[in-house]
């Protein structure tokens, strides 16, 4: 495991953003519209934007950047740079955590602007500690990053890559606890609920928005974590050196 | 051509019995070849022939179905040899999005190859007039040759160069068969595959494939006076030919054909 591999690659990907303007700015204005978009709906609805807005503070995010990178993967995967890289000295784990830390940081500056918009402008308030619905946010852009990173194994085209969107992402969505309490689903989707990292993702916000600080939280920010690691472990297993 | 007797040094490339399948196609069928270090060696046959199939085999990114292929000692894929050989895809594997220069510095800090070796490969392939230059706007011709120039990275023992001068001027062809007789001379062994034909007189030995199979392994005046073709091309349609009638794939077989 080498240091200099990994700072060169998350070097790489973030120049690769560089030269891609249009890009970096719908990272950060897609989630800010839509999220200025939700603030507008729930005008004047009694805390509603307070309750609904980190929640999907955190969604965005992993949405975008699952998106995002799992159309990179595969872009390396068909243009031959992946395989050009592991017939050199890469490994796997450098490779892959390069990805994270590049679109790590692009995620810092996207839920740091999209954040300070929502409690600034867009007038979201929280029980708990403000930073620490940023610390959730760049959590969840970070395990979106890993779950694209490792599903993309799976896509050999563009077409299928941005179908795994809603075949992974929206049935989190639907079991995460936004639409229907958790404690409300019905009882086998109650327990599926328990295996998906959103439905963490989702409550330790949720945590925040009602309470200053709660041991759940700690622990829903634990196992985002979790999630995190193995979705980035799996993303390096995924990588083949030798192809039939 | 000058015949001296073959030096006993362990072969750069060493394959014996390879076979490929993909999908229901012996790609690679029962092929064997050794290749001495120094030598620069074409692999020319028509398209679809195997001739990819066998290079992925030797860089070690091809699942191979049986055989042994060594390559400097080691064997093929093995961690010890990816900063020592060198690859060329045949469409360029290069970042669009990135500069030329940015795409050489981000593959020589993979290969722990120094600075100074990043203008050095651009100059050999004639790029330095495109060092910031956006890959993805460049010529076809012109980002096959960012390609190459990572291979050249580094010191690279053995070449593995894929199509590398297809879509290039006649020029620019000449001077990079004169960079491969340089870097051959230097002492590293270059295997460059081609479909045109009259490429395989700038090789010193040729190793000729059809169907998976290496049809002949000779050099060009041997492929030249064995056939009584007067170009290359002539010879080669000869050589499928007979190739057909026998109904087999004859071979000179094991040697080892110095430089």
């Amino acid at each position: 495991m080498s240091w200099r591999r990994t700072r060169a690659t998350a070097g790489r990907v973030l120049r690769q953003l560089r030269h891609d303007p249009r890009t970096v700015a719908l990272l950060v204005a897609v989630p800010a519209v839509l999220m200025g978009l939700l603030a507008w709906i729930l005008r004047g609805r009694d805390h509603e934007f307070d309750t609904f807005g980190p929640q999907l503070l955190g969604i965005f995010p992993l949405i975008v950047m699952f998106l995002v990178t799992s159309v990179a993967t595969l872009r390396e995967r068909t243009s031959g740079t992946l395989e050009r890289l592991l017939t050199m000295p890469m490994g796997k784990a450098e490779f892959v955590l390069g990805y994270g830390i590049a679109f790590g940081s692009a995620a810092i500056v996207q839920a740091l602007v999209v954040s300070g918009l929502c409690f600034g402008p867009y007038g979201m308030t929280v029980r708990g500690d403000a930073w620490l619905v940023v610390v959730v946010a760049v959590l969840d852009a970070l395990l979106g990053t890993a779950l694209g990173l490792s599903v993309s194994a799976l896509a050999t085209t563009e077409f299928q890559a941005v179908q795994f969107m809603p075949a992974f992402i929206l049935p989190q969505l639907l079991l995460c606890g936004i639409i229907v309490q958790r404690s409300g689903l019905p009882g086998v989707l109650h327990w599926v609920s328990y295996l998906l990292p959103m439905s963490y993702a989702v409550d330790a916000t949720q945590q925040l928005s009602t309470h200053a600080v709660t041991a759940q939280f700690d622990l829903d920010l634990a196992v985002v974590g979790a999630f995190l690691v193995v979705s980035l472990a799996l993303g390096a297993t995924t990588l083949r050196r030798r192809t039939p | 051509m000058i015949d001296r007797p073959a030096v006993p040094t362990d072969p750069a490339v060493h394959v014996e019995h390879l076979t490929v399948v993909r999908g229901r196609k012996r790609a690679v069928d029962d092929v064997s070849f050794r290749l001495a270090p120094g030598t620069l060696v074409g692999l020319l046959g028509p398209s679809g022939c195997g001739k990819t199939t066998l290079m992925r085999s030797l860089v070690g990114t091809q699942v191979v179905a049986s055989g042994t292929i060594e390559l400097l000692g080691e064997p093929a894929g093995s961690p010890a040899l990816r900063d020592s050989v060198g690859y060329v895809t045949q469409a360029p594997s290069v970042y669009g999005d990135l500069t030329v220069q940015e795409n050489l510095s981000y593959f020589a800090t993979i290969l722990g190859a120094s600075r100074d070796s990043v203008m050095r490969v651009l100059a050999d392939v004639d790029l330095l007039p495109h060092v910031g230059s956006m890959v993805g706007r460049l010529s076809g011709g012109e980002r096959a040759r960012v390609s190459l120039a990572t291979a050249l990275l580094g010191s690279p023992r053995l070449l593995v160069l894929d199509e590398p001068t297809v879509g290039l001027d006649p020029l620019l062809r000449r001077s990079l068969w004169g960079l491969f007789r340089r870097l051959a001379a230097a002492g590293t062994t270059l295997l460059v595959s081609s479909h045109v034909m009259d490429e395989a007189e700038r090789c010193q030995r040729l190793l000729l494939m059809r169907e998976g199979r290496i049809l002949s392994d000779t050099t060009p005046d041997g492929l030249l006076s064995a056939t009584g073709g007067d170009d290359f091309e002539s010879a080669f349609v000869a050589l499928l030919e007979s190739g057909l009638r026998e109904g087999s794939a004859p071979s000179s077989g094991e040697g080892e054909v110095g430089p």
